[in-house]
């Protein structure tokens, strides 16, 4: 097929996915409350929005469960993923295939699941379960980011670093945690996404007045969706979109620097 | 290396992956009668009254329609992505990333704004001359939006695999007479297999227990499973049902990953 047909048809699932993104945008600029109609262009919504307590309450929730359960997961994660790179297969294979139950379980069998356990131990929902719960699907996302590159790393540096006397911590911060910095990035990156997002699992182990970004847009949607939550949610999107473009920038940077080393070495 | 690095870890999956997993079997064949807590069957057998069939069967249906219309959509672009003729081809898979980072629940709500009855679409159309179409709260509207949130689930994995064919196979199949079609059917789609399969577990199961899509794109005319179990949880408190319908798509859960495994024996490669 010609180069021209494979570009178009890409473009037309581009297009396809940011078809509502776009319809979002610019209706974050629209005048009336309604979405049916478009009545002028404002920025009254942006303003309003840092006025709107529940909105941003429920952004400091997002935002703070969404960066602690990340950063928990990532070093439980990691140090888990080195633990179970050293055992014999059979265990190996059995903690692996428990972990990878979250990953590729229906979220809303997650959910239930936790909430089951909260309610059994007798616990009172809220902040406390909701950061378990995100803790929870996160710590998989991490690991099987860490592992793949357990397994690319020479394991002769490790013992290496201890044959010259260093402790078995020190070794691993010195020497393995540096080797696989790309997979914990990766994967601290993919839990902090995924809890920023999630709606399923927070709706059913969250309790009543902490409520992330998802629960208020999912009880606003019967009533029609505020137009200030398509401005916060276009005011995300472009910090997203500067971070990544300065991630990119700064790795790429990075990349150009290692591969002129290796060549050197 | 140490070992007991995991502890935490397996401390954590123990409590909270695994024994709120038991839970849901437990308060699925238990029931609190008089006598106490007695074993049951009785909320796996309210699966097959003819009403919650009804949903299950619904539920496969759009699943499986909406993983099929993802494969045949997502495979080529992994396919072209994966080819010479996108050689910034990284860029292009950041675009099919980029809109998981806006919330899902309002893209979806987007399409509200599209599709509704005086929608941008429906407009677009009559300056066309032609008729409005009823596009919301059918079931083609909950496997659109089906679609459209886990197409890129299919897209990744299939890309991840087929980039890493070696291309001296194709050559070597080119060389022997091979014909373009002929190598694409015998060589890259045997070979991308894995990616396939690792892509319909990713977007057969989110589709299959949503309830987000079908309540808002569905105007909550055709529940599905999903749909269902929160039902039981949050309004009719029946959790008994409720965790019998839950464990129904853990055991499916468990058979996709059986799969998976069979593709990936000693588990050294990546799979996420």
């Amino acid at each position: 097929m010609s180069k021209v047909l494979k570009k178009l048809y890409i473009w037309l699932i581009i297009l396809f996915l940011y078809a509502p993104i776009v319809v979002l945008m610019v209706y974050s600029f629209n005048d009336s409350r309604s979405r049916a109609t478009w009545s002028g262009f404002t920025f009254r919504w942006y303003i309003e929005l840092f006025q709107d307590r529940m909105i941003l309450q429920a952004l400091y929730y997002t935002i703070t469960i969404a960066l602690l359960s990340s950063v928990i997961a990532t070093i439980i994660g990691t140090f888990a993923a080195i633990g179970i790179f050293g055992y014999k297969k059979l265990s190996f294979n059995l903690v692996r295939n428990i972990s990878y139950i979250p990953v590729i379980n229906a979220d809303i069998v997650t959910g239930v699941s936790l909430m089951l356990l909260f309610v059994f131990l007798g616990i009172n929902q809220g902040f406390f379960t909701l950061l378990i719960a995100h803790i929870t699907f996160n710590i998989p996302y991490v690991i099987f980011s860490v592992l793949p590159k357990l397994y690319q790393m020479d394991v002769h540096v490790y013992e290496a670093a201890m044959d010259l006397g260093a402790s078995p911590l020190t070794s691993i911060l010195k020497v393995v945690i540096p080797e696989i910095r790309h997979g914990i990035i990766t994967g601290f990156l993919l839990a902090f996404t995924l809890s920023l997002d999630d709606f399923v699992i927070s709706f059913f182990t969250t309790g009543p007045g902490v409520n992330n970004l998802s629960i208020i847009i999912y009880s606003m949607a019967r009533r029609g969706i505020n137009p200030k939550i398509n401005a916060l949610s276009t005011l995300m999107f472009a910090v997203v979109m500067i971070l990544l473009f300065v991630i990119n920038k700064k790795s790429a940077s990075n990349n150009h620097l290692e591969k002129k080393v290796r060549r050197e070495i | 290396m140490k070992r007991w690095f995991s502890l935490p870890y397996l401390v954590w999956m123990v409590i909270f992956i695994t024994v709120p997993l038991l839970l849901i079997l437990f308060y699925a064949v238990t029931e609190r009668t008089d006598q106490g807590l007695v074993f049951t069957a009785n909320h796996f057998k309210q699966i097959f009254d003819p009403l919650y069939l009804k949903v299950f069967l619904r539920s496969f249906k759009i699943a499986f329609i909406a993983t099929l219309i993802c494969l045949a959509l997502g495979y080529p672009v992994a396919l072209f992505l994966a080819s010479k003729d996108f050689p910034n081809s990284s860029t292009y898979l950041l675009l099919f990333v980029i809109p998981m980072w806006m919330n899902f629940l309002l893209r979806t709500y987007a399409w509200l704004t599209l599709l509704e009855n005086n929608g941008i679409i429906n407009q677009a159309l009559e300056l066309l001359g032609i008729s409005k179409v009823q596009f919301l709260y059918n079931e083609g509207a909950v496997i659109l939006g089906t679609v459209y949130n886990f197409l890129p689930f299919m897209v990744l994995p299939v890309y991840s695999v087929i980039v890493k064919i070696d291309e001296s196979v194709i050559r070597a199949a080119q060389d022997l007479g091979a014909n373009n079609i002929q190598v694409l059917l015998k060589v890259i789609v045997p070979l991308s297999l894995p990616g396939v399969i690792s892509g319909i577990t990713m977007v057969f199961m989110p589709s299959v227990s949503t309830f987000v899509i079908s309540r808002l794109l569905g105007g909550g005319q055709f529940p599905l499973i999903g749909n269902i179990i929160e039902q039981q949880f949050l309004l009719t408190s029946n959790w008994g049902f409720g965790s019998a319908l839950s464990f129904v798509l853990l055991v499916l859960v468990i058979i996709s990953m059986f799969f998976t495994n069979m593709n990936n024996k000693d588990g050294k490669e990546s799979i996420l």
